[in-house]
Formats: C-alpha cells, structure tokens, sequence
C-alpha cells in the first residue's frame, strides 16, 4: 500500500449506518454489563510507536468502560515507527461502534481494522506452558503435547515446558489436558489476528 | 551545510510568531525561567500575567471562542500543569482550540520525584486532544506547529506540549509550518456527496422539521453561521441552537425558537419532540438537550452532521450521518437544494408553524417582576440586554442558574459572542474567560455575569483584569445561595437546602474595590436601569453586586431523565398551559 495516511476516508459514513442497531430506544448500557447482545470483537490497530500511545489506547477503553479481555502490543515497522496492536474486546454493535470510532480519532492512531466485522480474519496465540511431575503422568503429558503440536523448549528431570500455538480454545483444552498431570504455570501471549486475503492493512 | 541553530526558547517564540500568535496567557516558575528570559528579550509576543494556572487556562478559551484563532497558555511544571487540568477537561468538552504549553524538569530528573516534577503527559493525557513530551530541542519546532494544527483541525481541542528545561535551553533547528506536515492526522471534512443527496431529499420531503444547530457551527466559522441562516431561510424550517451554538443563528430571527434541552425554551422542545425530521448540523445530541433518549424525537428521522465520527450514533441512533465539517456539509445541501429546485411543503409546513406559534404564546420565559419586593434576576437580565442593544458585545458567565438564565435572556445575533462553559459546567469559568476575551477585543463591552458560587472560584482574575486596565463589567446575581444547588434541593430533595448557603461570606463591594474595580451595589428595583447604564458607561473594570431574588428557579425545566413533552413551566405560565394542553399535546 502506497499511502497509509489518511488522506482518503478512512471509514465510509456506511460504517456508522445502523446495520445490526439495536431497537430504536438507543438504551446505552454500560459496556461491561454483561449484555444479552453483547459480541466479542477483535480489533487491529496500527499506531505510531511513540511514547504513551499504548496508555492512550488501553486509557480510552478503562475511561469510557469498555472492556478488554485481551491485549497484545509490538513493533511492526522499525523504519516507520509503527506498532500494531491487537485488542479483544466485547460489547453491544453500538459500542463496537463507538470503540472503532474512538480509536479512530487518536492522533497516533493511523489504522483500525476490527478483524471480526470486516471478514475473515486469522486468530493465534501462543502459550508456554510449564508442567511438574513424573512417571506416567510424564510421559502422559508427552503425549498430549504431540496431539497437540506442542514444542519442548526447555526440560529438566522433573518439568517441561511445552509451546504451544493456536486458536485460543485451542490452548484452553490443552491447559485443561495438562491440568491433572501437574501444570505448574502458565504464560499466554493474548490473540494476534490478521486479516485473511492479499489485502494489506 | 550545517543548518542554522537556536536556543530551544527561541525556538519555541519564533513558532509562536509564526502560527500568528499574538497573546500567551502564563505564570511563571523554576523550570520555564530560561524561557521567560528569551520572552523578555522580544516585544513581538504579549504575556498576560494571570493569578491562577487555572485562570490562564479560561482566558485562553475565552480568547479562542471569541476569536476563533488557538488560544495559547505557558505554565510551569509540577502544580503550574495541574492546575490545568480542569481547563483543559472544559476546552476538550466544548471544542475549544487550544495549545497549552508546560515546563517540565531537566530530562534527566525526569522520574526521580524531583522538585515540582508531575507527570504530565500521563495526567493530561484523558483531559486533552492529544499531549506530547518533547525530548530534544531538534524536535521542538515540528512538536509546536503539529500541536497548532492538531488542536484547529478536525473537531478543535487542547493540545499540550510539555517540555523540560534542558530543551528550552538546548539548540536545535528551526523550521517553519509551512515545512512540517503532520504524520497521519488529516481528518475528513468533506461530506459524502451520497448522503447529502439523502439528507437533501429527506429535509424536502418534511412536514414537521427542525434544524438542530450546535457548536460545530462556530467551530467551523463565521461562514458557516452564514450558510446556516441561509439553509433555514430557503427551506422556511424552524431552527434551535443549543447553549454551545447561541448567536450562530440570529436571536432575532423569526424563524428562531430558542435554545432546546434542560433550560430550553417551550417551543424549541416541543418541536424538538413532534418533529419527523431532525437536521442536526454540529450539536452532539448531549444528554442536557435529549432529555430521556428513548423518548427522545420518537417520530423522527434524524439526519446528523459531525466532523467528529465517535459522535455518530453515540447518544442517539440516526437515520443519515454525514460526518464532516459543518460549512461544508450545508454549503453542499444548500446547492443541492438550488440545483434540484427542492421547495418544502407549504401547507404542511404552514400547519407546522401554526403549532409552533401556539407553544411559542404561551411565553414560556415570561415572568412578573413586582414594583417592590426584591429584582428578579430574569428582570436584571432583560434590563441588561436592553442596556447592550445595538453596542457592540460579547458576554461571558459561570455555571449555575445565571448562567441559565443569562442564556434565555441574552440575545446573540452573530457567532463568537457568547462565552460559556457548556460541556464540564466549570465554576469559575466567567471572569478569566471574559479577561481573554477583552484581551483580544481591547475596545468591545465584555459582561461577565456570574454569581457568588462561581465568582469566589477564581476571583483573582479580577486582580489580573485591573492590572491590566481590561474594561471587564462583572455584573454579580447575588442571591446568597449556590442557586441551582439550592432550586433541585427544592425540587427534587424535599427542599433540604444542604450546603447551599452563600451568606456572609465576603462584602463583594470592598472586594471589589480591592481590587481596583468601580463598585456598585443595587438591591432595589427602582435602581436596576441607572445601575445597569453607570456599569457600561464607567471606564475600566466595573463590578455590579445586584441582590436578587434568591428563591426564583429556572424555568423551563425538563427535569434530568424525562422527555421533552414532560417540561416543567414556570408558575406564570402554568395557567395558561392548561388551557392550551389539548393543541399542546397533540
């Protein structure tokens, strides 16, 4: 993509159409209320990487009570300065509205994609995840990590850890699995998603 | 070749010339001490010395309102930002242009809980459009003029820029405006050509309109003021202006029916209400102009104009959104409504009117002013702009009842000349806001009307107004009680007037004079018009302290969370609404 600045529109006005609008009433409830149509959606931001930004994007959803259920953050473009940043969130198609809006409009932000409402779109996440024992259990918990594609990366006589990437339910059944044969901790990156297709952000 | 270099303060100066800034609003401390020195070096840039952070903060706003050019303010570090805060929070709510700069100290402190060391980009940074911190006198010249255009364009706000003190005493180049072009922030201002054939044929097709005009109209300038007196003459349509928007659409109007929401007027409600077809053009559906939102305009299409796009579908769900600048957006529907010969419906509109005119006699803003007793402050107010008529004015107030009422009474023919903390509803907004607006129109009457609540919330501005011989007229509602406080106290909370009593506090008129002010107190009626004239007509700083009634509430009144149709009229108007109820609530 030649131009990634904004001089085109960067959401035609049919984005703030009331497709999917709840009942006329506009009854605004508190986006962490737990919503009978509430959605969860996964935003893309791509943001200039520069002091705070990353304040000002997690600072707008805990300002205006939006959630966040997860949140990952990294460069993407050192010679331009850019981070992208992937946010899931959850809400009525009002305020999934709104947070698109609202990040649109901060000054170091240049692009937002949500990932859920825009088409198909490729979710991941990786976890490392730490497990504790021996005998059979030991070696149970090999096993289940080969179902599972999971890496070894680090070992000692009593303990594994095993890397694991996927969907996040994918991580969750393998955690589950691992559970009663001695997990002992657990790090997950939160989902980085991208658009499906040959289309640049 | 090496570029040329300049000391950081120079730097910051020459950037403040070039973005045509003739006027900073400051106080300063430790840490900008190097700056002030490169100030007192030059005469380009005037300094207005204010008693309070906080004060430099309205001032600017009052001179950005009132001008339509950024205000600029210069603080210290630590405390000097924090008191900016609240300014900055009222200039984000109600879209006021700002560039707001801070010391901060030597970069190497920074951190460490130094001396007068706050974080204050992280502080500021919810309170403002947008902040930076400014690691290198390389990049002050880039920051400064990017802050400029930030805060003017797209839906205008403060901007602030903190920058240590090593900066200010480091070199770097400079570089004009004209060579910084800002990385990504280029908001849309041209309307969707699509949706304004839709909004075009949707107002044509009305039988009942409203035009619902708000601040984005001043914001986008005078011109736009124009085209919307235009659009509403062509179509024939009713029109309201909210509190942020009053002298955008000429009070003398027919076609006007008042400012709508809380405090609106009757008609301007009701219309609001019975209407199938809002054209909201710049207002954002604010909770004080809604009322209930479920039952708010239930039979209307709603066509809304913002060049904010978070403002789309934020309070209230539209039928036609256009997001652009206002004067651009009604440039394009008027010419479409030329080109495509588009006429409202007459008789509709005929029978529109016609009902409109019923609300409007029931004179929702009439009130009885006895020969004795005490003066009413709706009276003080009706006295005031007839005192005014025909001069050449701009009027600031606080927050509360007088603001209110001074919004009722007080007629704006044309934009910039209304001044009033609309969206944050800041106490002690008034005299500092009327202090930058007579700063920038040295030879203008400039009326400050405040009460005692909000007058003590920043009354040492009015040192700052005398030290600089600034002609400001604070007329003083003195009703001894923080009115609005003590009116929902009355309503709403079985008349307890809990902590809403203002009496013995000061004697205002030695205050006053302290303060170098021309002093006048009036309590009687007989004295309101001699007072009123003696204030406009006396040089210099002038303060009125006019007791007035202090049980009168402000009606109309839409109490929070109800519909429009529910409004609440003042006891004049009582009687003759019961009358009227069966052509009313139709």
């Amino acid at each position: 993509m030649a131009d990634r600045r904004r001089s085109s529109p960067r959401a035609p006005d049919s984005a703030y159409d009331k497709t999917n609008k709840a009942p006329q009433g506009n009854s605004k409830t508190s986006a962490s209320a737990k919503n009978a149509d509430a959605q969860e959606h996964t935003f893309s931001v791509l943001v200039d990487n520069e002091a705070g930004v990353l304040h000002r994007v997690v600072g707008l959803f805990s300002g205006r009570g939006y959630n966040i259920e997860s949140l990952t953050v990294s460069e993407v473009d050192g010679g331009e300065h850019l981070s992208k940043i992937t946010v899931v969130t959850s809400g009525t198609p009002q305020i999934i509205e709104q947070i698109r809006a609202q990040l649109d409009r901060l000054v170091p932000v240049r692009k937002v994609a949500n990932l859920t409402a825009d088409g198909p779109s490729v979710q991941r996440e990786m976890g490392l995840i730490k497990v504790v024992g021996s005998g059979e259990a030991r070696v149970e918990a090999l096993r289940v990590a080969d179902i599972f594609r999971a890496q070894v990366v680090d070992s000692t006589n009593r303990s594994f850890v095993f890397e694991i990437t996927g969907s996040s339910e994918k991580l969750n059944a393998f955690i589950e699995l691992m559970r009663p044969l001695g997990l002992a901790d657990i790090s997950r990156t939160g989902i980085v998603a991208i658009a499906r297709g040959d289309a640049g952000m | 070749m090496a570029e040329q270099q300049f000391i950081g303060g120079d730097i910051i100066l020459k950037a403040l010339a070039d973005q045509d800034v003739d006027v900073i609003f400051g106080y300063p401390g430790g840490v900008t001490l190097p700056l002030y020195d490169r100030l007192y070096l030059q005469n380009r840039l005037r300094h207005i010395l204010v008693g309070h952070e906080q004060g430099a903060m309205h001032a600017a706003e009052g001179y950005a309102r009132s001008t339509g050019k950024p205000g600029v303010v210069l603080v210290t570090s630590g405390p000097g930002a924090t008191n900016t805060v609240t300014g900055l929070v009222d200039a984000m709510m109600d879209s006021i242009p700002l560039v707001v700069i801070t010391g901060q100290v030597v970069s190497t402190l920074i951190g460490n809980d130094a001396f007068q060391e706050a974080d204050t980009t992280g502080i500021t940074r919810a309170a403002t459009k947008h902040n930076y911190l400014v690691r290198s006198a390389n990049d002050l010249a880039r920051v400064l003029h990017e802050a400029f255009y930030v805060a003017t364009h797209g839906r205008p706000g403060p901007v602030l820029v903190d920058i240590p003190k090593d900066v200010i005493l480091g070199m770097g180049p400079y570089m004009g405006p004209e060579n910084v072009t800002p990385r990504n922030y280029v908001p849309r201002i041209e309307p969707d050509m699509a949706k304004i054939e839709e909004a075009v044929e949707l107002l044509a097709s009305a039988k009942k309109p409203i035009i619902y005009a708000g601040g984005g109209i001043i914001n986008s300038g005078p011109e736009a003021s124009k085209l919307l007196a235009e659009l509403v003459h062509l179509t024939g349509y009713p029109c309201t202006t909210t509190l942020m928007a009053l002298g955008a659409f000429p009070a003398a109007d027919k076609q006007w029916i008042g400012m709508p929401g809380m405090h609106g007027t009757y008609e301007a409600n009701l219309t609001m209400h019975d209407c199938d077809v809002m054209f909201n053009v710049g207002a954002r559906f604010d909770d004080r102009v809604t009322g209930k939102v479920d039952a708010f305009a239930p039979h209307a299409k709603k066509v809304h104009i913002d060049i904010d796009p978070s403002s789309i579908n934020k309070n209230v769900q539209v039928d036609i959104p256009i997001i652009a600048d206002a004067g651009l957006a009604l440039a394009a529907i008027i010419k479409l409504w030329k080109k495509k010969k588009k006429a409202a419906d007459a008789k509709a509109l005929k029978a529109w009117w016609k009902q409109i005119e019923e609300w409007r006699s029931i004179d929702c803003l009439g009130f009885d002013q006895p020969k004795k007793d005490f003066i009413k402050p709706q009276h003080a107010l009706v006295r005031l702009q007839n005192a005014l008529k025909g001069t050449d004015y701009y009027v600031t107030t606080d927050v509360g009842q007088h603001q209110m009422w001074t919004a009722q009474y007080i007629r704006f023919e044309e934009p910039n000349r209304w001044m009033t903390s609309g969206g944050l509803g800041t106490m002690g907004y008034g005299v500092p806001a009327a202090m930058g607006v007579q700063v920038a129109h040295p030879e203008s009457t400039v009326v400050c009307v405040t009460s005692e609540g909000s007058l003590l919330m920043n009354v040492q501005e009015m040192a700052t107004i005398s030290r600089y011989k600034l002609p400001v007229k604070i007329l003083n509602l003195n009703n001894d009680r923080l009115g609005m406080i003590r009116q929902w106290q009355e309503l709403f909370h079985s008349n307890h007037e809990s902590e809403c009593d203002l009496a013995n506090r000061a004697d205002y008129i030695k205050l006053a004079e302290a303060f170098g002010f021309t002093a006048i107190y009036c309590d009687d009626v007989a004295d309101v018009d001699a007072t009123l004239a003696k204030m406009l007509a006396t040089p210099g700083p002038v303060f009125v302290n006019m007791v007035v009634d202090r049980r009168e509430n402000v009606f109309p009144m839409i109490p929070s969370g109800a519909p429009h149709n529910e409004i609440v009229l003042g006891p004049n108007q009582k009687l003759k609404k019961m009358d009227d109820r069966n052509n009313v609530m139709a």
